[in-house]
């Protein structure tokens, strides 16, 4: 890194002009009403006095996040910098309206969005708000673990062609599990057919500052990405960044054939749902965030592969528990792997991830990130030390210990490819009835099922229900899988599209 | 020069030691390292601005933690230390020639290194040729042993900082598997009188208690740790720390002690009824599982 940069990203806009308004004194004749905290006492007793002095609202010193000028402009400015990015936006609504604004920006109605099947809802909600239409591809799972992988470039070369018409492919970097598809692959393959790739990195602010992990939505060429900064970078929950790509040189991305984004668009796009007043607890907490991964993000970084790295050969060696690594890259649907994410593969020791991330809990004082059916999964990042590894490590073994069985195996699963007959949108405004399930083969779903494991979608509102869906599903609970989603869990009735 | 020590035993309440001049102030990879020279108390460490040792009452601490112990087993041969980077523990258990190998895991060998130099009194247990240091976390160290120690003994700091991973169910339970089928864990436990100490107190009785068929408290009188009324936790798979405790074989050792003897090992167990009522708060607690802890696979 050049010295100029680390001069720059030495600066903290947003976090500096609160400094300095707070030791001007100002007299708060302006929102919010709590004006610097006396006006609640017992909320400043609680969130501390600092805390509520920097809970103020725009104004002319602190610029202004609808229409940035100044200081929200400059560390927009860094943090586009520190990320490779073209542009980048400071949001304040979760990483749930960076997915949204994504959406927006590639899709209007009756617009179709390539997607994994697994995709997270809010890309679904946004869908439904926008009125676009979903072409999902089949993620794949991995049979012995249980859980949904990436998707495959012939896959998405089969659906290109199948839907030529596509605007954009959205694709998870990485997924919750740290699986990566093909990302450099799938933004040549985009372009080259006048589409864009839309990037969830809410698992992956990472990704950016090492080279030791999967590549970046950025570095990939992807033309915008929604990143966590809240999740692996240490900023305040809610906190996020959207990320646009492309810098106008065509040349890098061979025979693109899709316009790139236009970030003034983009704030439009934010402007139609973020709020007015964006909570400057937030915004500095992005800024202070961004400063210390552009300064020293390698090092974190590093820390936490290395730390994953070790408590997953600590676990492995436990017995029965497997901690997933490197070496299930295939080249194909796990074309890479984020080595900071923990998964511990759960069946060989007799008890369900989610029984595991209980027990941990209840028993041990450790919370974990989720657990689902075969798996729970560590969240490690860069507020992490080894001592609570040790604990966790330690943890396992007693459970093992104390509460182990004979193994137990995943549940096989088979993907159904969907029938999309109605948008999301027209499928949730759509007038709807409760029908015995079954006889509603023919009909619209008006609900979505999905299946744990692997926690991929069977049904989704506006698609229709086939007999094999019905086989499925049925086969699916006789399994013990985890059905979720529909109203009536036993599924002897289903609500479809009147 | 009015210079002192002060600790804060709680927001409230404080004690403060007169120093003539500090010896050592350094900070470790793990934790804040001072040592001071008192008139009153002699040398005293600190870890963090916490008391850990003073040069006039450390023989109280260490053998309590030590001779307890050491009166009920009747053959030990293998012992585990943990923490204990002062060499207090040590020493007392030198005084043993029945034992043959003691293992002392210290997480910061700073301790043991600002020990050796200042703290004389205590270090010298380091001497012993019986005794191997390995400077690691003590969770992971007892998690890869298995069936191998005779007793074990937890000189811990406190359930905050370095040492908060020695006061969880995960390690307690690994101790229960390093230990062979009649052995001793003895564990500092804090203190019941404060409400902070207290809680602590109670949170580790009740996760030894989960793991061990054996699980008692005994008390001292230590004039610098927060109300000078200590506990300790005695858990076994086995004995009894009274009715197994073996008096006479123990005088026979001829073992010289300044507070520890046979009597004041029965009385330590009588505990005052507000303290047993902590206590047993813990030990009524339904387990969260249907699965004995005690029953599971070794």
């Amino acid at each position: 890194m050049d010295s100029d940069f680390l001069k720059r990203q030495n600066r903290a806009p947003i976090a500096e002009a609160l400094e300095e308004y707070t030791s001007e004194r100002v007299v708060p004749f302006d929102v919010p009403g709590h004006k610097h905290g006396r006006g609640n006492p017992e909320l400043t007793a609680f969130l501390g006095e600092r805390t509520m002095t920097l809970d103020v609202n725009s104004m002319k010193p602190l610029d202004n996040l609808c229409h940035p000028v100044s200081v929200i402009k400059d560390a927009e400015e860094l943090a586009a910098e520190a990320f490779g990015a073209r542009a980048a936006f400071f949001m304040v609504g979760g990483t749930t309206s960076s997915v949204q604004a994504m959406v927006f920006t590639v899709a209007a109605r009756g617009d179709k969005i390539i997607v994994p099947r697994n995709v997270h809802r809010s890309v679904i909600y946004a869908m439904v708000l926008c009125g676009a239409i979903p072409v999902y591809v089949d993620p794949g799972a991995h049979e012995q673990l249980g859980i949904a992988l990436g998707m495959t470039l012939p896959d998405i070369e089969n659906a290109i062609r199948k839907n030529p018409d596509a605007k954009a492919i959205f694709v998870n970097n990485p997924t919750y599990y740290g699986i990566c598809s093909d990302l450099r692959g799938i933004v040549n393959l985009a372009h080259a057919h006048g589409m864009q790739v839309i990037v969830d990195e809410a698992h992956g602010t990472h990704l950016s500052f090492s080279d030791k992990l999967p590549v970046s939505a950025m570095e990939a060429g992807a033309d915008m990405a929604a990143v966590s900064m809240h999740k692996s970078g240490g900023s305040l929950t809610q906190s996020s960044f959207l990320l646009v790509g492309g810098t106008g040189d065509m040349q890098t991305s061979g025979e693109r054939t899709a316009p790139e984004i236009s970030p003034a668009y983009v704030r439009q796009i934010i402007n139609l749902t973020q709020t007015t007043s964006g909570s400057y607890l937030f915004l500095s907490s992005l800024d202070l965030s961004r400063k210390r991964l552009a300064l020293h993000g390698k090092e974190l970084f590093d820390k936490v592969i290395d730390m994953a790295e070790y408590a997953r050969s600590e676990i492995n060696s436990i017995g029965g528990y497997y901690a997933i690594g490197s070496e299930l890259v295939d080249g194909k649907a796990i074309c890479d792997f984020d080595k900071t994410k923990l998964v511990i593969h759960t069946l060989p020791v007799g008890l369900a991830g989610i029984e595991v991330y209980d027990l941990l809990r209840d028993e041990y004082d450790i919370q974990m990130e989720f657990g689902d059916f075969g798996n729970c999964l560590a969240y490690l990042s860069v507020g992490d030390r080894v001592r609570e590894l040790e604990r966790l490590v330690g943890a396992l073994s007693e459970i093992r210990r104390h509460f182990g069985k004979d193994p137990l195996v995943s549940i096989p699963n088979s993907y159904i490819a969907p029938i999309v007959a109605l948008s999301p949108q027209e499928a949730f405004y759509a007038k709807t009835e409760h029908v015995d399930f079954g006889s509603s083969v023919g009909r619209i779903a008006a609900e979505s099922i999905m299946c744990y494991p692997p926690g991929i979608p069977v049904l989704a509102p506006g698609e229709r229900i086939t007999e094999e869906v019905l086989e499925y599903l049925r086969f699916a609970q006789e399994k013990g899988c985890q059905i979720t989603g529909a109203e009536d869990s036993s599924l002897s009735t289903i609500r479809v599209v009147v | 020069m009015d210079l002192w020590f002060s600790e804060f035993h709680t927001p409230h309440v404080k004690l403060s030691i007169k120093v003539d001049r500090q010896l050592y102030s350094g900070k470790s990879d793990f934790q804040q390292i001072d040592v001071f020279e008192s008139p009153e108390f002699g040398r005293f460490l600190t870890l963090d601005g916490y008391m850990m040792l003073t040069q006039k009452d450390e023989f109280i601490y260490h053998e309590m933690l030590v001779h307890v112990p050491m009166c009920v087993h009747p053959d030990v041969r293998k012992v585990l230390v943990i923490g204990a980077g002062d060499g207090g523990v040590v020493r007392e258990l030198s005084r043993y020639d029945t034992i043959e190998h003691i293992d002392v895991v210290e997480i910061d060998e700073e301790v043991v290194r600002i020990a050796k130099e200042y703290l004389p009194f205590t270090a010298c247990g380091f001497d012993d040729p019986r005794v191997q240091c390995h400077f690691e976390d003590g969770l992971k160290y007892v998690r890869h042993h298995d069936n191998e120690y005779d007793l074990i003994l937890v000189d811990s700091t406190d359930p905050f900082g370095p040492g908060e991973g020695l006061f969880t169910k995960e390690f307690y339970g690994n101790c229960f598997t390093a230990l062979k089928e009649d052995g001793i864990m003895v564990n500092q436990n804090e203190s019941p009188f404060y409400a902070n100490d207290a809680r602590a107190m109670q949170r580790a009785h009740k996760r030894i208690h989960q793991n061990f068929p054996v699980c008692k408290v005994y008390q001292a009188h230590i004039p610098t740790y927060p109300s000078g009324h200590w506990l300790f936790g005695f858990a076994s798979k086995k004995y009894h720390p009274v009715r197994d405790m073996r008096a006479a074989a123990w005088k026979e050792l001829g073992i010289e002690t300044k507070y520890y003897n046979t009597n004041l090992h029965r009385g330590a167990f009588a505990l005052p009824n507000y303290v047993q009522r902590l206590l047993e708060a813990m030990e009524e607690l339904p387990n969260n599982d249907t699965t004995s802890t005690l029953g599971g696979k070794a």
